[in-house]
């Protein structure tokens, strides 16, 4: 199970890496997992404002359907368009190509401008073993 | 050796089970286009044997199974006295006073309790021998190739619901030529020690034919597509035959009744309360399980069963609706997905029938 160790996360299994003013957001490898094979994934349209904990969209797969949390509060800058045609790259690649949308902060750059309740790789990894 | 093969496992009923072993769309395909290899150890399995068996068995659940030929099964139920399914279940007939009886693992102790209990006064002896059996299925157009090399069996004298006892790797096993995939294939009953080999030898024939090892979630799909109803979804203790449109497994003219006769007689005989039907959905969004259909605006019935069906590329589903809904010309069908409504079109089941050769 791959937890990168550049990236936060958050209890909904959600990842986000930060890039100065902004964040691409997508689901872990755990949840791509857990969820078994994406066939759909509803994002929240370019320059939608989003608020963290709050649901912007949706993942259905073979067996369930989970809410998309954005793990921040912003204006959503670009969603993943690769998505519509192949939602299975949510499973093959959860932290490159199967990145779902972008945010510019609210709160302004760089790791300052996180939601304090973002946990660490390490905490992350430990919630997942807990969850097993 | 589910967990070697890394496959992600699911409790179900006591048993720990495999739901997938790597993307349960591949398998699912693989099954259509070749073949796929289950662990179906945690069903049920309850044997009926002695002189009166048949007419045990005939009083017991809701088909004629003494007119069953030895190496023959049937698909049949067992109704509570209200009508109501207690199980679905394929009776093999193993032997001239022998049948081994299949159940569904969340429902085997209520299959084997009343089994007991209505068999009382006949000639019979029930014995639950779940653990005494493990069930492997291979299904898929290339099962009987790559099963035949395999066993003593002649498979091109096993017609479908056929079984016949036979050698598989070595091994002694009850072979049949049934399924819940909608494919042709074969279901081996076999020891629990056996099970691993068995499992290897058809893994190291069948590879190159394309043969993958597939979990439950493909299992579901597959009888989905291929309009098979399953227990706790279309089946349940407040559904009876004729309500799942399976009335044709019920058999009133047997000499001395059976257990829901008389609640069963009036169902045939009235109008039905509701219909099971197939819906798909040109949305990408999925009908699960509980959700509402809704008919010009105005809920109809619910969801049974959804899911993606990786054969059409479009979201399917059963649901029990009201008589009206299905009534030409249908209203405007669509099910509510999470406050959205996303047009439905009925569809005649099997969602999917396999081309026969």
């Amino acid at each position: 199970m791959s937890v990168p160790a550049e990236l936060r996360y958050t209890a909904e299994h959600e990842w986000v890496a930060i890039d100065g003013p902004s964040a691409t957001i997508g689901i872990t490898d755990y949840a791509a997992r857990a969820l078994g094979d994406v066939v759909y994934v509803s994002l929240p349209t370019e320059g939608a404002a989003v608020t963290a904990e709050d649901p912007c969209g949706e993942v259905e797969s073979t067996k369930s359907v989970s809410d998309l949390y954005s793990p921040v509060d912003g204006e959503v800058t670009d969603v993943n368009g690769e998505l519509d045609d192949d939602p299975g790259l949510v499973n093959s690649d959860p932290y490159g190509a199967g990145w779902m949308f972008k945010v510019r902060l609210t709160a302004g750059t760089g790791e300052d401008a996180l939601p304090p309740g973002l946990l660490s790789p390490a905490e992350y990894e430990e919630l997942i073993k807990e969850s097993d | 050796m589910h967990e070697r093969l890394g496959a992600t496992l699911t409790g179900f009923a006591g048993w720990r089970m495999p739901l997938r072993y790597q993307s349960e769309t591949a398998e699912h395909l693989a099954v259509r286009r070749a073949a796929g290899l289950f662990d179906l150890s945690h069903m049920g399995e309850i044997t009926v044997t002695g002189p009166g068996a048949g007419a045990a068995l005939d009083h017991a659940l809701v088909g004629l199974l003494s007119a069953v030929q030895p190496g023959r099964a049937r698909y049949t139920m067992m109704c509570a006295e209200d009508g109501g399914v207690l199980d679905d279940l394929v009776v093999y007939r193993t032997g001239s006073d022998e049948f081994l009886v299949v159940a569904n693992a969340a429902n085997t102790a209520v299959v084997d309790r009343e089994l007991r209990a209505r068999a009382q006064g006949f000639d019979t002896r029930i014995a639950d021998r779940t653990h005494d059996y493990a069930l492997i299925a291979i299904q898929g157009p290339e099962a009987a190739g790559i099963l035949g090399p395999l066993t003593d069996a002649d498979l091109a004298g096993i017609k479908y619901y056929a079984g016949r006892r036979a050698s598989v790797a070595g091994r002694p096993a009850w072979v049949a030529r049934t399924g819940y995939t909608g494919e042709d294939g074969f279901e081996l009953f076999c020891a629990p020690g056996d099970a691993e080999p068995v499992w290897t030898a058809l893994t190291r024939a069948g590879t190159s034919a394309g043969l993958v090892p597939a979990g439950l979630a493909a299992r579901d799909t597959l009888r989905l597509e291929a309009g098979m109803p399953l227990y706790g979804n279309e089946l349940g203790p407040d559904v009876t035959p004729f309500d799942a449109g399976l009335g044709r497994v019920v058999k009133f003219d047997k000499p001395g009744g059976f257990v829901g006769a008389e609640a069963l007689a009036e169902r045939a005989e009235a109008e039905p309360r509701r219909v099971l039907a197939g819906l798909t959905l040109a949305s990408r969004r999925v009908p699960r399980h509980g959700y509402a259909v809704l008919a010009d605006g105005r809920e109809c019935g619910r969801v049974t069963s959804g899911a993606p069906s990786p054969t059409l590329g479009t979201p399917i589903a059963l649901a029990y609706l009201e008589p009206e809904a299905v009534r030409d010309p249908a209203p405007g069908l669509a099910v509510d997905i999470r406050g959205r409504a996303e047009s439905a079109d009925l569809t005649e089941l099997p969602f999917y029938r396999r081309r026969r050769a």
